[in-house]
């Protein structure tokens, strides 16, 4: 598979007033293809630092730096603030958590998407219409045309992600990085986001970077899942294959997941090793 | 005679909002919760599991229906000897503890406000039984993880030595390894203290993890009541709770042709 995306030593730190450094990302190396990679991790694993970094939208006192962020044949590293800004929504698009810090709130729905679509290709004002409608029914909306006049305020938690959604689409980005883009939804909106993502991977050929901290959720939606610990990818494997991880963090975590499937006595509680800070990862697929 | 329910609703039903904009958050909710049992609410947001434990608690007064604790009939209003038997722990250990009260003033003042006699000692042993050291008793919460906030919380609603614990979603701002230890707590703490659990959460696994029964809830009204096993076993009567259930299992792909 041909990567679209080919992150090399990502490294991304902050520096705190009275000295000091907080190390967020420590040399972190990946590829994306036209593929669903779930990044995975609790609080402070950098998992959500790193998709930002590739975006570059780290502010000082941050600091990104990287041997190379390979996407289609340029290094994102190299490029102006001005030649980002290009990138940034029109060939790679960013879904966060939560949509009512997202959208802006005195825009309606339909306006905020024209206005992506048209500062991406240009657009006349018809075909931007016509594009957000065409948008607003792929993300599963019906009625389109009434959810495009509604304002922020006036929609419900899974709608306003999936305007969010729409929104990042409609340039036709070539990756998507989202990052736990279902979390605040309910369970059956959260099906019809995933099912949306997963049909522009297989139909579009999209690249996927899906960042989230549901194990189980990823090891069903995901190709190929990267856990993180401390900044660093622990480990790298085929997410069908997740519950036969085998680092010692992946399987610590697993085990203190309580399961529907299987009842435990008593969950297992981790024990954090320093070595899991440094040693080598573990790749399924070297 | 059999002792009577811990908890017991009947018909409970809660509105909110007049006219055109009254919504219905509870309606007609029943269920019997027996002394020593843990009982768990499922439902998606919305579904009205947090509106019924709010009821029980006395956090919302205006709701029609009878509600028992242990055999006494509650009113409109809690009386204060109610949570020596009934405590709350919430979902937000960011937004429960006072931000500037230290551990040592958010457990003392429950005593205090309830007469109790042996402060000190009862904070000590508050902090031991919740698995934190003395260290801790004249820290700040922003000096505190989310756990051991999660921790305080849990010692400040156990320090009136209450009967019953309602739990809203006590671990679904923690980290999965951090949710284990929490887990872990509140299971000890019941056997150790023989108390009633009533837990609302999202999360199926966790309520089947610290449940014997489970209600389902959807727009207000419990869809079915069913045993742990039925729902280990994904045999439960009702559609939607096979709905909840798949889905909690993982991503489902569309389905095609």
């Amino acid at each position: 598979m041909s990567d679209l995306l080919r992150v090399e030593d990502l490294w991304v730190r902050f520096f705190k007033r009275g000295g000091g450094v907080v190390e967020a990302v420590r040399g972190v190396s990946f590829a994306v293809g036209r593929e669903r990679v779930g990044i995975v991790g609790e609080s402070g694993s950098g998992k959500t630092m790193t998709g930002r970094a590739i975006l570059r939208l780290i502010r000082p006192p941050g600091e990104i730096r990287a041997k190379r962020i390979g996407f289609d044949g340029t290094d994102l590293m190299g490029l102006s603030e001005r030649a980002m800004r290009r990138i940034r929504g029109e060939r790679i698009s960013m879904v966060m958590q939560d949509p009512k810090f997202s959208l802006n709130p005195v825009m309606t729905a339909g306006e905020q998407i024209m206005e992506a679509y048209r500062l991406h290709t240009g657009a006349p004002r018809g075909e931007a219409r016509a594009r957000m409608i065409e948008m607003l029914e792929a993300v599963q909306i019906r009625d389109a045309e009434r959810v495009a006049g509604l304002y922020p305020h006036e929609v419900s938690g899974g709608m306003g992600q999936r305007i969010m959604i729409a929104m990042m689409l409609a340039p036709d980005p070539d990756l998507l990085i989202a990052d736990e883009p279902t979390s605040a939804l309910d369970v059956t909106v959260q099906m019809s986001v995933l099912q949306i993502m997963d049909r522009l991977v297989r139909e579009r050929g999209m690249g996927l970077i899906f960042v989230s901290h549901d194990l189980n959720l990823v090891a069903s939606f995901c190709d190929r899942v990267l856990i993180m610990y401390g900044g660093r990818i622990v480990e790298t494997c085929r997410a069908g294959a997740l519950n036969e991880a085998r680092h010692p963090y992946t399987r610590a975590l697993l085990e203190s997941l309580p399961r529907l499937d299987r009842p435990k006595p008593r969950l297992s509680v981790m024990r954090r090793d320093p070595a899991w800070l440094e040693e080598p990862s573990v790749d399924a697929f070297a | 005679m059999p002792s009577p329910d811990a908890i017991s609703a009947e018909g409970l039903s809660v509105a909110f909002g007049e006219g055109t904009a009254r919504s219905i958050a509870a309606d007609r909710v029943t269920f019997r919760v027996a002394e020593g049992g843990s009982f768990g609410l499922v439902g998606e947001s919305g579904s009205g599991k947090t509106t019924v434990l709010r009821a029980i608690a006395g956090l919302i007064g205006d709701w029609t229906g009878g509600l028992t604790v242990r055999g006494e009939t509650l009113g409109p209003r809690r009386q204060r000897g109610f949570y020596r038997t009934v405590q709350m722990v919430f979902q937000d250990p960011y937004a429960s503890l006072h931000p500037r009260h230290t551990v040592d003033r958010t457990l003392s003042e429950p005593l205090r406000l309830h007469r109790f006699d042996r402060v000190e000692a009862r904070i000590e042993e508050g902090l031991r039984a919740v698995g934190l050291g003395p260290e801790f008793r004249f820290r700040y919460p922003h000096q505190l993880s989310g756990g051991q906030r999660q921790r305080v919380a849990i010692a400040r609603a156990l320090m009136l030595e209450p009967r019953i614990l309602l739990l809203d979603e006590p671990t679904s701002a923690l980290d999965v390894s951090v949710q284990a230890e929490v887990l872990n707590l509140l299971a000890d703490l019941r056997s150790r203290r023989g108390l009633t659990f009533l837990l609302v959460s999202h999360d199926l696994a966790v309520v089947a993890h610290m449940c014997e029964e489970i209600a389902v809830m959807q727009g207000g009204r419990i869809v079915e009541t069913l045993d742990v096993d039925a729902m280990r076993r994904m045999e439960p009567r009702e559609d939607y709770t096979r709905h909840l259930l798949r889905a909690s299992m993982g991503y489902v792909p569309e389905e095609t042709g």
